[in-house]
Order: C-alpha cells, then sequence, then structure tokens
C-alpha cells in the first residue's frame, strides 16, 4: 500500500466533513496557541526580571549588616549597626575577587532647589559606586577622589529628581540644590535606567561622596551597607566566600558565633527572582496543556464517531481489498492531520496573541522557538495517541460485520 | 494457474452461528465445483443458507469447517492480509445495496479497489477506471455522486469498480435485488456481456426470472444444495430488453 494513495484516501473523507474537521481542530487550536502564549508570557516576565538585575551589575556583591539580638528579641537584617568603612578597607586590601569596593551611607532627605522642593533617597559613596550599580552620566561628571577627601559638597542626581527640580527640560549641571538645608552643586546627571522589577524608580536618587554624606549629613561611622563588584560572575561565589572571612575576622567573631552582616550578590536575587518565573511558567504551561489534552480527547471522540459512523465505509473498503493496516493508517493519517495542522493555526494564533499582549497588555513576551517546538510536538504526539485508540478499533472490523452494519 | 482443475473448488463446507447459547448450522457440508468461465445463479428461500455460502466464497467470512480452493490457493490457510489482498486481486463484489460510497464520485468509487492495489500506477489509475466505466455505458457519469445516479447506475458504478483490477470471479449478491425490471435486465446484459468475455460469475437470487440468464442454477435448502442444474431455456438479456413494454412516464402521470 503506497503512502501516497493512503494519504489521498484520507484527503479525500476528510474534506467531506469540513465543518467538523474544523471544530475538532479548534482544540487544538487553542491548545497549541494557549501553550505558545503563555509560555511566551512567562518567557517574557523572566527575561525581563533578568535584564532588571542585570541593570543593576550582575557583578555586584552586597554586604548588609545583620541582625542584632537585645536581650533576645531578634531585630531583623540591618537592624545592628555593624559594618564600617574599616571593614570596606579590609576588603579591598585583601579580597582578590573583587574590582571596586564602595561603602554606602544612605539617608532619606527633602530636597529644595529655588521653589520646588522634592523628597528622595541621599545615597553617599564612592566614585566606584557608579561602576558597581552600573550607572552611566547624562550630562556632566561624576565626584572625583578629591571631592571625597574634601568631603565636597557636590552631587549627581537621577533624572527623576532633576525633572522634579529643574523640569523636564531644565538643564540641571551647575545648579546648586539645598539637601537638609545644606547647599550641594550638582555635577552630573545620571542616565534613565527607568523601574526595577520591584517597581522602584532608579532614578530617583540622589548621589554624593561618601565622606561628605557621612560627616556633614549623617555623622555616624556606621554603614548601610557596602557594595563590590566580583572580578568576573565565576568569581562571585569565591568574592562572597573571601568576603565573608574577612569581615568575620574583622569582626573579631569565634567560630561558633553567627555572622554579623549578611553578604549577597545580584545573582542570588536573580536566582529568587528567576525561579518564581520558572515555576510561573511552568504553571501557566500545565494548564495550558490540559486544553491540549482535552482537544485530544476531543479528537478521539469525533474519530469513535467517524469510525462507528463509517463502519460500512470499513466494510467497503475491506471487501474490496483494504487491509487492516491500510484502515488503521488511514485512520491514524486523519487524526494526526487534524492535529497537525490544528498545531500549525495554534502557532500561529498563539504567536499573534503573544504579541497583542505584548502590544496592548504592556507585557513582555518572548516567543522561544523552543516553545513553538514543543508546542507542536506535544499536539502531534496527542493526535496519534488519541487517534490510535479508534484507528485500532476500524482495523479490527470483521469486513462482513462491517459490511452488514446499518 | 491450472486450466484442468475448477476455479472455485469447496468441499465439504460448513458454517455455524452462535445465537446466544444455540449454535446455528447456516451450512452443512456443502460441496461445489465451479468451472472458469462459469456463470451459475444461487437460488433458494430465505435462511437457506445462500448468502452465507457467497460470504465465505468471497473470503469475506471463514467457514466453521471444510475446505476451499479458490483458483488452486487454498484460501482457509491464508491469514487476514492476504485475504485482503486476494479479494482485491481476484474477487469483485457486487451487492443488493450497491455498497458504493456516497459522497463520493463515481469514478474515485471505481478508483477505490486500485488504491489499494501497488501495481497499479497512479497515472493508468484513472485511465483503468474510465474505461470500467465506460464499459458499463456510464463514461459520461464519471463525476456524477451517487445521490445523482439512479439505482441502476449506481449498480452499474459498482459493476465497474468489481472490474478494473481484472477479477477471476464475480460474485453478485442479489445484484437486481433493489432495481426495477428494465435495470435489472440491463445489469443481466452486462453480465452476460462480461460472462462471454470469460469472466466467472456467482450470483446469489432469488428471482426466478433472473436466475434463467445465468447458465446453470444451483439450488439451495436449509443449508444444503438440493439441484444443481443447467438451464435450458436461457434467456438473453438484449432480446428481453427488446420485449420490455415501453412506458412513457408523461402517460402515466395524465
Amino acid at each position: 500500500m503506497r503512502i501516497v494513495n493512503l494519504l489521498k484516501i484520507a484527503y479525500r473523507s476528510l474534506s467531506k466533513n469540513k465543518l467538523r474537521v474544523l471544530l475538532t481542530m479548534l482544540g487544538i487550536i487553542i491548545g497549541v496557541a494557549s501553550v505558545i502564549a503563555m509560555l511566551a508570557i512567562g518567557q517574557g516576565s523572566k527575561q525581563n526580571i533578568q535584564s532588571s538585575v542585570a541593570s543593576l551589575g550582575t557583578n555586584s556583591i552586597m554586604i548588609y549588616p545583620g541582625s542584632s539580638t537585645q536581650g533576645g528579641v531578634r531585630m531583623g537584617a540591618g537592624s545592628y549597626s555593624t559594618l564600617t568603612k574599616k571593614d570596606a578597607e579590609a576588603i579591598v586590601a585583601k579580597c582578590e575577587f573583587v574590582t571596586d569596593v564602595s561603602p554606602v551611607v544612605q539617608k532619606s532627605s527633602q530636597i529644595i532647589a529655588g521653589n520646588k522642593n522634592w523628597h528622595t533617597m541621599v545615597v553617599g559613596g564612592l566614585s566606584q559606586y557608579f561602576s558597581i550599580r552600573n550607572l552611566k552620566i547624562e550630562k556632566g561628571n561624576i565626584f572625583s577622589s578629591n571631592d571625597e577627601r574634601t568631603a565636597a559638597k557636590v552631587c549627581v542626581i537621577g533624572l527623576t529628581v532633576s525633572d522634579n527640580l529643574f523640569g523636564a527640560n531644565g538643564d540641571a549641571v551647575g545648579q546648586f540644590i539645598r539637601i537638609n538645608s545644606i547647599p550641594f552643586k550638582v555635577i552630573g546627571v545620571i542616565e534613565r535606567k527607568g523601574q526595577n522589577s520591584f517597581g522602584q524608580d532608579q532614578d530617583d536618587i540622589i548621589i554624593a561622596p561618601f565622606s561628605t554624606v557621612q560627616k556633614r549629613m549623617l555623622s555616624t561611622i556606621f554603614l548601610n551597607s557596602i557594595l563590590a563588584s566580583a572580578t568576573s560572575e565565576d568569581d562571585i561565589d569565591k568574592a562572597k566566600a573571601q568576603i565573608t572571612s574577612i569581615i568575620r575576622i574583622q569582626h573579631r567573631l569565634s567560630p561558633n558565633n553567627e555572622d554579623d552582616f549578611t553578604v549577597r550578590s545580584q545573582a542570588d536575587i536573580a536566582n529568587i527572582f528567576g525561579s518564581i518565573s520558572r515555576i510561573m511558567t511552568i504553571l501557566l504551561a500545565c494548564i495550558a496543556s490540559i486544553s491540549l489534552v482535552v482537544g485530544g480527547i476531543g479528537i478521539m471522540n469525533i474519530m469513535l464517531v467517524s469510525v462507528t459512523e463509517r463502519t460500512r465505509e470499513i466494510g467497503i473498503r475491506m471487501a474490496v481489498g483494504a487491509r487492516g493496516r491500510d484502515v488503521l493508517i488511514q485512520f491514524m493519517i486523519e487524526s494526526v492531520f487534524i492535529s497537525v495542522l490544528g498545531g500549525l493555526i495554534g502557532i500561529a494564533l498563539g504567536i499573534l496573541i503573544s504579541m497583542l499582549v505584548g502590544k496592548f497588555g504592556g507585557w513582555p513576551v518572548v516567543i522561544t522557538g523552543t516553545s513553538i517546538i514543543l508546542a507542536f510536538a506535544f499536539s502531534s504526539a496527542v493526535g496519534m495517541f488519541f487517534g490510535w485508540y479508534p484507528a485500532r478499533k476500524a482495523a479490527s472490523l470483521n469486513p462482513i460485520d462491517a459490511l452488514r452494519y446499518e | 494457474m491450472n486450466t484442468d482443475q475448477p476455479l472455485i473448488s469447496v468441499k465439504n463446507l460448513s458454517k455455524a452461528y452462535k445465537m446466544g447459547d444455540i449454535e446455528f448450522l447456516a451450512l452443512r457440508n456443502v460441496s461445489l465445483d465451479i468451472e472458469k468461465g462459469a456463470f451459475a445463479a444461487i437460488m433458494g428461500p430465505s435462511g437457506s443458507g445462500k448468502s452465507t455460502f457467497m460470504n465465505l466464497l468471497g473470503c469475506l467470512d471463514a467457514p466453521t469447517k471444510g475446505e476451499y480452493l479458490l483458483d488452486g490457493v487454498n484460501v482457509l490457510s491464508l491469514g487476514k492480509n492476504q485475504l485482503a489482498e486476494l479479494r482485491n486481486r481476484k474477487i469483485g463484489f457486487i451487492f443488493q445495496s450497491f455498497n458504493i460510497l456516497a459522497r463520493t464520485s463515481a469514478i474515485e468509487n471505481v478508483e477505490l479497489p486500485m488504491l489499494y492495489n501497488n501495481s497499479v500506477k497512479s497515472k493508468e489509475r484513472r485511465e483503468k477506471a474510465m474505461n470500467a466505466l465506460k464499459s458499463v455505458g456510464l463514461a459520461d457519469r464519471a463525476q456524477h455522486m451517487p445521490s445523482q445516479l439512479s439505482g441502476g447506475q449506481q449498480q452499474r458504478v459498482a459493476i465497474a469498480r468489481s472490474l478494473v483490477n481484472d477479477p477471476l470471479v464475480i460474485m453478485a449478491d442479489e445484484p437486481t435485488g433493489n432495481l426495477d425490471t428494465r435495470s435489472s435486465y440491463e445489469i443481466m446484459g452486462i453480465f452476460q456481456q462480461l460472462n462471454d468475455k470469460g469472466i466467472t460469475i456467482v450470483m446469489v437470487t432469488h428471482e426466478l426470472d433472473i436466475a434463467q440468464f445465468a447458465r446453470s442454477n444451483i439450488m439451495f435448502r436449509d443449508g444444503q444444495i438440493v439441484s444443481n442444474t443447467a438451464v435450458n431455456a436461457r434467456k438473453i438479456a438484449k432480446d428481453e430488453l427488446i420485449k420490455l413494454p415501453v412506458i412513457n412516464p408523461s402517460e402515466v402521470l395524465t
């Protein structure tokens, strides 16, 4: 039996039931389209998180003061001031896996410029802070080590701050602003970074030299955090381990004492969010595949009806020389055809839906080749799996019984 | 192919059906030889086992016991697939209810057996189907659907279908049962033509006048052959058709 002939036979019988074929196909179309759209949405949010985490600097490592215990009451991370500038200096001196290190102090303050005012976070850091955080300057300059040494009253501001104090088109560089009544000269504006994945506006920030903020605004020796960047992404774990041991020595902790600080890397945060979005993607794909399976059951249902309805036809075919295998293959081709064509239409529809969601929903979508291949392979497999039983049933009919069937 | 031995040779063929707990013997030890070139009409009342016998001869059903040689081949030793091939190449079927595929054009119906025959190339398929339709006088109806054809025309499509693989024998089960006299005689005319060309025909019928077109009549009763006689005053379809009164439909209706 030539496969071409069987294809012709299957085509002829399918073309006689166009509406039924279309409706059956609809189950598969919806299934495949939803798998592709769901995966695209899941992938999109995953990439969105990854890129926003990367915008914080993929190699960066953050050291936070640890939780303190006061009379048996644990106060939570950062509640206890343990980090000092000496710790940062020790890391610079001893850790071989970091390139840049910056102590960080910060204070939320009211800013006044002319007749406008704004409330934002003022961060004190070294000039390295910019490279660690991957911040670029749009206009002007960052402060120099000289500014740091002299605790100069200069600052670099984010675009949100600039927009609010000097208007959308105003030139902030060279202007003066007052932070807690202390006049600062704006020497640079940071390039727009937008919101991070947690919805925080990364442009709503003022950065001033570490010594300026520490001495003139806070008068404390304790740090909010230390930022460092590892030599490369592969060295992050080594750098974290080394930093941990360096600070433990600095803080004179004995081996049975807990760390009084926390070392975290951007990669850790990325991983947490990555795994959350992965779980979400899997969940969405599972729900979508259920609809594919339901579509498959639809195929089986219609093929069973078709076999019963066409019992006489099967009898005629067998009487004129069709073997059981020919009938089996004919019905298999029909169900696979339905699922494959449905799969192809579903892919097109899925891509369309993803693009519409991306365009009008403002949701990031990423359509991957893998998801298309996956959905297509799955739908074909569904067609074969659910087509097998009805086809088998047709093939095993006795010719004389099939001919007599009314 | 051995020319000495009969085309169909059946010995002690029995067929039992189970109806619940009761076993019903439809055929009892039937033995029969049918020579090449024969035109045999199998007759008998309802329930005499003639249709059962026909299904066994057509390899559509398996006997409970007995022997069956078709063209020297022991049919009962063949597997399902070999039987399918045998039906495809050596036997042409014609049924009382025509059994042609609905919503499938006449020519596609005729092509059907060739789709299951690998030795026919797709190019000659249409040509052979067309020739078969021509031989039954339906060349101009090739693209018609069965619903657009009269009963007699549908039966002729079935005959064309049975011919396309050049069978050794045509098995016809009550071929005229659903047809009026004129169409019946036309079908018999085609059968006689085919038989004259050397094709063996075995036909089940319960109509006496139809049986008169055959060369021999085999009578069945209660699952056994009671007689096998040559037809003396054989009817010739061409002559009988002339004798039929011509009915003008407009006369009847007015």
